[in-house]
């Protein structure tokens, strides 16, 4: 047997077959270990590298673990008030139709405090893509519980599990926009596995080539981990997500090219 | 040929906006401020110079569409009245932090609360004290005319992209649904170039630039805090106006902006034909407040009085300014209620002259 | 066997140990080292790097993009003379 090859043959130029885009900056991310928002960006940057579009793209920052998002991605970047990307990526495309411009979101940004800013914007099908990351808690502040927290899953705010008799029920704010005829793209992925990964991306690429056709909106909702905020390791917070959150917030198109999907 | 047109103020500013080449407009319907968007929309600007016109879901998505097309180094800007500037407040603290300029229109209406669609000058403090959280000012226009309300819109854009900063055009109800002559300016062109700060898209020749109010290290947060203070000191040195009216002999001054001042001037005609020697200082900036003609002014006169239909807000600023050289006192209405000439010059002598009013 | 051999290069400063690359390697080429960055985590590395195929599965699930994958062809086997 030709067990022949060396690791310092393989590791050559000529041999790479992945590498960071350098669209991202070389700064080391502030997330904590195993969180899908480096992902997230990191899929965001590879499309932007590969459509070759830095130069015409505008990210709007949301406020929450991502509020540094920009120290990231090297594109020109915006960082919105809480909840309030929509309104700002709807004012940036209008000035400047020929930009790609996307929002990036948590879910107690897009779903709780700007619920009223991603609807407008997904009804009034603004041109831009919003990716919106949810993992089911507020990261930043805390671990509090966010308007997508399960029922009866912990959270600071419920301590005791999420009690909907007394704190309401989850939000699918994406099979809600999903109903709304400004939006054409509407998909619910994650970044957690390989396979998941993959998918993610087309999604990401998606989004992006949709600003050309100028049909409307399209949301990439990246179901994720919080595995400070729900206390686990990253391995077993990813494990968690697909036994818990992936079976109330499924994976997968939910509407394409405007038309709602069919449920299976 | 340039003639004069008949048109309500709000009318006015929304007429001259577009004269001035501005790139946006996002607002939201609130008494009495209303025409604004209305005119625009009626006028359709995007075929007369392209500008975009759009109708928010509420002041508060308004307010950060102005700093989302701000950041893009366009001129934007949005009107509204006192609560729906409330909700503004937080974009307002937003595009300040962010040092982003933009035009702001207050047509101000008597609150708190709800309060009443009437005429008012009690979002004094919110305007010029800043407003929102932290630190920061905004520049204060005070029109008091149709005219001014059309000619400010072109000095409130200037003064925004001069100092990276908000200017807001303090105004009232009165003077929004007041219909007045006014002559516009030529039209300007839109911009072609934008500011190198701005976020138009990283070309591969710089780095990218971003627009954002956060600053985590406390030491350079402060340093930014300074940065914007040096700012403020500068407007106050170099962008204060004002008017003065009958001064030159004056023993008491009335000092009042917008509406106020109109009355005002009626106000000192009146006093005089009584033989009180009664002068006008009418702020055109609020801030930077005219402090320094008040300061050298206050050793001659024998007294001033605010006249503000408020509680008493600006009569603060005036009490700083001449900071006990002569005595200060208020007199207003509120709730939508207008003063007349004769209650301003009948509460002037009262408090001055018979010692009847204190004031 | 593979027709292709991989190898990757972790950037271990950047590495924060999360071990989600561990269960995305279909080889079992990765675990993480005793021994600690700056930082103190543990980082990633190839225990078995004869096993990687240059999928690059560990490197597109990693969060902070700290793994770069290099894979080279086998050359031909060359046919054993008797």
């Amino acid at each position: 047997m030709a067990e022949n090859l060396k690791t310092q043959d393989i590791i050559k130029a000529e041999n790479l077959v992945y590498s960071k885009t350098p669209v991202l900056t070389d700064n080391v991310m502030h997330y904590c270990p195993g969180c899908g928002h480096g992902t997230a960006h990191r899929l965001i940057a590879e499309v932007i590298e590969e459509m070759d579009i830095q130069a015409d793209t505008i990210g709007i920052a949301p406020v929450g673990c991502s509020v540094l998002m920009y120290n990231y991605l090297d594109i020109d970047m915006q960082q919105a008030a809480h909840g309030r990307a929509p309104a700002i990526a709807t004012a940036v495309k209008r000035l400047m139709p020929a930009k790609y411009v996307f929002t990036y979101q948590g879910d107690g940004d897009l779903a709780a405090i700007g619920t009223a800013e991603t609807i407008h914007a997904c009804n009034r099908g603004e041109n831009i893509a919003i990716f919106f990351v949810n993992n089911g808690i507020y990261g930043m502040t805390g671990g509090q519980m966010a308007p997508t927290t399960l029922p009866n899953m912990k959270s600071s705010t419920s301590p005791y599990g999420r009690d909907v008799e007394l704190m309401g029920n989850p939000l699918k704010i994406t099979e809600l926009v999903a109903q709304l005829p400004g939006t054409w793209y509407v998909t619910r992925q994650a970044v957690h596995t390989p396979s998941a990964v993959r998918k993610a991306k087309k999604a990401v690429r998606r989004a992006f080539e949709n600003q050309k056709l100028k049909k409307g909106l399209s949301l990439i909702e990246i179901v994720s981990n919080c595995n400070s905020g729900w206390k686990m390791s990253p391995v077993q917070a990813n494990a968690w997500m697909e036994e818990n959150m992936l079976p109330f917030y499924p994976l997968g198109d939910i509407k394409l090219e405007g038309n709602l999907l069919a449920k299976e | 040929m340039k003639e004069y047109v008949l048109m309500k103020g709000n009318e006015a500013i929304a007429e001259a906006a577009i004269l001035a080449g501005a790139d946006a407009y996002f607002g939201y319907p609130i008494t009495p401020q209303s025409e604004v968007l209305e005119y625009l929309m009626a006028e359709k600007p995007h075929e007369r110079t392209g500008m975009v016109v759009l109708q928010a879901e509420s002041e508060v998505a308004a307010i950060n569409m102005v700093y989302g097309g701000a950041g893009c180094g366009r001129k934007v800007f949005t009107s509204s009245s006192s609560p729906g500037i409330s909700l503004k407040q937080e974009g307002l603290s937003y595009i300040a932090g962010a040092e982003l300029p933009c035009l702001v229109v207050n047509v101000v209406r008597a609150g708190p609360g709800l309060g009443t669609i009437q005429t008012a000058q009690s979002d004094y403090f919110q305007s010029v004290k800043g407003g929102g959280h932290g630190d920061y000012r905004l520049i204060v226009l005070a029109p008091a005319s149709v005219q001014e309300m059309a000619d400010f819109v072109g000095l409130g854009f200037d003064l925004a992209f001069k100092y990276r900063n908000p200017a807001m055009i303090l105004t009232d109800g009165a003077l929004g649904q007041m219909m007045e002559k006014v002559m516009f300016s030529e039209q300007q062109p839109r911009m072609t170039e934008f500011p190198e700060w701005a976020t138009t898209g990283k070309s591969p020749g710089r780095e990218r630039n971003i627009i954002t109010s956060l600053d985590l290290d406390s030491a350079q947060q402060e340093k930014f805090n300074l940065k914007l203070q040096a700012k403020y000191r500068k407007m106050e040195e170099e962008e204060v106006r004002y008017e003065l009216i009958d001064c030159q002999d004056a023993e008491y001054l009335l000092v009042a902006y917008g509406t106020s001042a109109r009355i005002c001037q009626k106000s000192v005609q009146l006093a005089r034909e009584k033989g009180i020697k009664v002068g006008l200082l009418r702020p055109i900036t609020l801030f930077p407040f005219p402090k320094k003609p008040l300061k050298d002014m206050a050793p001659n006169l024998k007294g001033i009085l605010s006249v503000e239909m408020s509680a008493g807000q600006m009569v603060e600023d005036v009490l700083l300014a001449v900071n006990g050289r002569v005595r200060v006192e208020h007199f207003g209405r509120m709730g939508g209620m207008i003063p007349s000439p004769d209650e301003i010059t009948g509460a002037l002598e009262n408090i001055f002259i018979k010692g009847t009013d204190h004031g | 066997m593979a027709n292709a051999k991989g190898s990757i290069v972790v950037d271990r400063e950047k590495c924060k140990g999360c071990e989600v690359c561990i269960l995305a390697c279909p080889t079992g080429v990765i675990q993480l080292t005793r021994e600690v960055n700056a930082k103190g985590y543990h980082f990633a590395y190839m225990v078995n790097p004869d096993a990687c195929t240059g999928c690059s599965n560990c490197a597109i699930v990693c969060p902070d993009g700290v793994i770069t994958v290099y894979r080279k062809k086998r050359p031909p086997v060359e046919k054993s003379v008797q």
